[in-house]
């Protein structure tokens, strides 16, 4: 029986109700954006007891679909004021599939200085108190989770600067090696820690196999899906073998590259971070090149990184943490990117937040670029411990350019701008502007199109085609988004016309309907018009649709480009919404 | 002179091409080569590549070279 879980901060109940009729055909992100246009005054304090936490598993999450294993988390964010999105890998959608959650909704928020665990299992939950493992971090709570209720817990967890309500706080679950993927953006960590939950535990021990209403066709149509994904070369080689590191090289050869906070498209040492050289020193160190961030999944880009002496030293180890804090703030050691990379799961800090406002840290004075063992330091001693100087640095980019009067901070929406120069590659300028989610790559991967050549091609450096080009892909993602399946299907599913063909056929054979491609284009576009609708009422409206001046004011190099696109230009963005 | 019937470029490769290959070197092709005859050189199978640019633009496997071209090729590849 698929149920709506609610917990009640304030109260410390939990609830269990049916699925309402408007929410059975929505997971992922439509449903959590729907349940938060629905529930969140779009004027609330984030902080406050009006906001909700919202997870929900996606559409094909908890079957053997080959990549499902995504979940969504939802709320408005502390960081960009709007709505929010993120979603994880690990072992939480599967779980919460399993147990049948549609949603699960934290609501309210608790008076006093106490602090909760939620545990979920499949006849609901209970609101505890929970003293132990306050104050530490990630890894810790794990660690207690495993040693009072099992190995085999799933875990949602919170990290210190979380517990501070810092804007740079994520969400970190579980993954099937006992290590932690987040719901990296927008803060969320900041809202979970202001209804004071530490941690959150599924319990699925009891959980039965989830009904399939045509087994045999969802069969046939995964097989089928499975293939295209083996078979392109982006998600059945490039991503396997060197994970999405791969992305220096290309980035700094199309001069795209942000380095030194964005003063130059292309990076002197970028060998030195590149996804080549992190290949070859995992494999010289006995680690793991290819790896798996959740089961089922066969494109398996993450890593296991070993330390010099061969002992873990971090996994997931992605293109924009080392972009960066490699590039970005011209950190050129690999070892000190891992550390940090570790630190920031362990913490539970944004990776890509927390790096980028490192670079306008560094910009502003406070530490030298290239001074790894000092974000060691800030990290640790200033963020961890909450410190005045942490809390200004827990606040993100925004946060600390204001504090220290800078100029150059690279931000849209309040939320840091990610591992590729909009000057360069115009498509990916025209998604950070839009998108309802502030500066996010993942949300119109223009990129894909503009430099790696899938999906078509179109040039980077020319303004022509790239709304179009950004709409398309938003919309498609948001789709994909709510599927429950990781948006690296999207590199096969833009070349080869059987993989989004076979995502369907599996939804339709899993519930028993007959979805048409124009359906799933179709929920990809009202869930970005609702959030859009909640922004609009949120505050932020179309003149936030833009990027800091300095984009337009300073060329980089190799090309010599600024951003030049026309404001009526990217203003028609929403307009072929039928706004 | 030499340079009247060679051209020297600079050759950069990366990922998978570089096994069994080189990272960066420079290379002297006859006048009038193009793209696609260095990739022939090379022994890359066309299929394979993703990305090719010159001095980080994109470019077609049928241009002409020029002296001082840097020439990247890249396999199909992506990310996030």
């Amino acid at each position: 029986m698929v149920k709506i879980i609610r917990v009640n901060m304030t109260d410390r109940t939990v609830r269990v109700e049916p699925v309402p009729e408007a929410w059975v055909g929505l997971g992922g992100r439509a449903l959590t954006s729907a349940i938060v246009a629905a529930e969140v005054p779009p004027t609330c304090h984030p902080l406050g007891p009006s906001n909700k936490l919202v997870f929900a598993p996606g559409l094909l999450s908890g079957t053997a679909a080959a990549n499902s294993g995504r979940c969504s988390a939802g709320a408005k964010s502390p960081l960009t004021g709007g709505i929010k999105e993120s979603n994880a890998g690990g072992t939480a959608a599967r779980q919460l599939a399993s147990l049948g959650i549609h949603a699960l909704i934290i609501e309210g928020k608790p008076n006093g200085e106490g602090w909760y665990r939620v545990r979920i299992d499949g006849n609901g939950g209970v609101v505890e108190e929970e003293t132990e493992t306050i104050g530490k971090g990630n890894f810790a709570v794990l660690e207690a989770a495993n040693r009072r209720w099992g190995e085999e817990i799933g875990v949602i967890t919170l990290g210190p600067p979380g517990e501070h309500m810092m804007a740079i706080a994520n969400i970190s679950t579980k993954d099937p090696d006992g290590k932690l993927r987040s719901f990296g953006r927008g803060g969320l960590g900041a809202v979970m820690g202001s209804k004071r939950v530490k941690f959150i535990t599924l319990d699925d021990s009891e959980a039965s196999n989830i009904p399939l209403v045509d087994r045999r066709a969802f069969l046939d149509a995964s097989q089928r899906f499975a293939k295209t994904l083996v078979d392109h070369p982006v998600s059945g080689q490039g991503l396997p073998i060197y994970g999405t590191a791969v992305l220096v090289n290309i980035l700094n050869e199309v001069g795209g590259l942000p380095t030194r906070n964005f003063t130059s498209g292309q990076y002197a040492d970028h060998d030195k971070i590149s996804g080549e050289t992190m290949h070859d020193t995992i494999v010289a160190r006995h680690g793991e090149p290819t790896h798996n961030c959740s089961l089922g999944c066969k494109i398996q880009c993450s890593q296991i990184y070993n330390d010099k002496d061969g002992k873990y030293l971090t996994s997931g180890f992605e293109y924009e943490t080392i972009w960066a804090l490699g590039a970005d703030c011209c950190i050129n050691n690999l070892d000190h990117i891992a550390e940090a990379d570790a630190v920031m799961d362990d913490l539970g800090v944004d990776s890509i937040e927390t790096s980028v406002m490192f670079g306008v840290a560094m910009e502003a004075g406070v530490l030298p670029f290239g001074d790894g063992e000092g974000v060691l330091r800030l990290l640790r001693e200033e963020i961890g411990k909450a410190t005045p100087l942490g809390r200004i640095l827990g606040g993100g980019t925004a946060a600390v350019g204001r504090a220290y009067g800078v100029t150059r901070v690279p931000v849209v929406k309040g939320q840091a701008i990610p591992a590729y120069d909009p000057r360069a590659v115009k498509g990916i300028g025209v998604t950070y502007a839009t998108t309802t989610m502030g500066a996010d790559h993942t949300a119109g991967y223009a990129v894909a199109t503009n430099v790696l050549n899938v999906g078509g091609k179109v040039d980077p450096l020319k303004n022509e085609g790239q709304v179009e080009l950004s709409r398309n892909l938003q919309i498609a993602t948001a789709a994909i988004d709510s599927t429950g399946l990781c948006l690296f299907i999207a590199f096969p599913a833009l070349d080869i016309p059987d993989c989004l063909a076979s995502v369907i056929d599996m939804i339709n054979a899993r519930y028993g309907i007959k979805l048409t491609g124009d359906d799933v284009v179709a929920l990809g576009k009202k869930t970005l018009k609702i959030e859009r609708a909640f922004n609009l009422a949120a505050g932020i409206g179309p003149e936030q649709d833009r990027l800091p001046e300095f984009f337009e004011l300073e060329k980089i190099a190799p090309h010599d480009v600024k951003w030049d696109m026309p404001t009526e230009e990217l203003q028609s963005f929403w307009k072929g919404f039928g706004d | 002179m030499l340079s009247e019937g060679t051209v020297t470029i600079t050759v950069k490769l990366f990922a998978s091409f570089r096994r069994g290959r080189f990272r960066e070197a420079s290379r002297d092709y006859f006048a009038g080569a193009r793209i696609a005859d260095v990739v022939a050189d090379l022994r890359i199978d066309p299929k394979d590549i993703g990305m090719i640019f010159i001095d980080g633009k994109h470019a077609d496997p049928d241009r002409t070279l020029r002296a001082g071209d840097a020439l990247a090729l890249f396999p199909l590849l992506g990310g996030g």
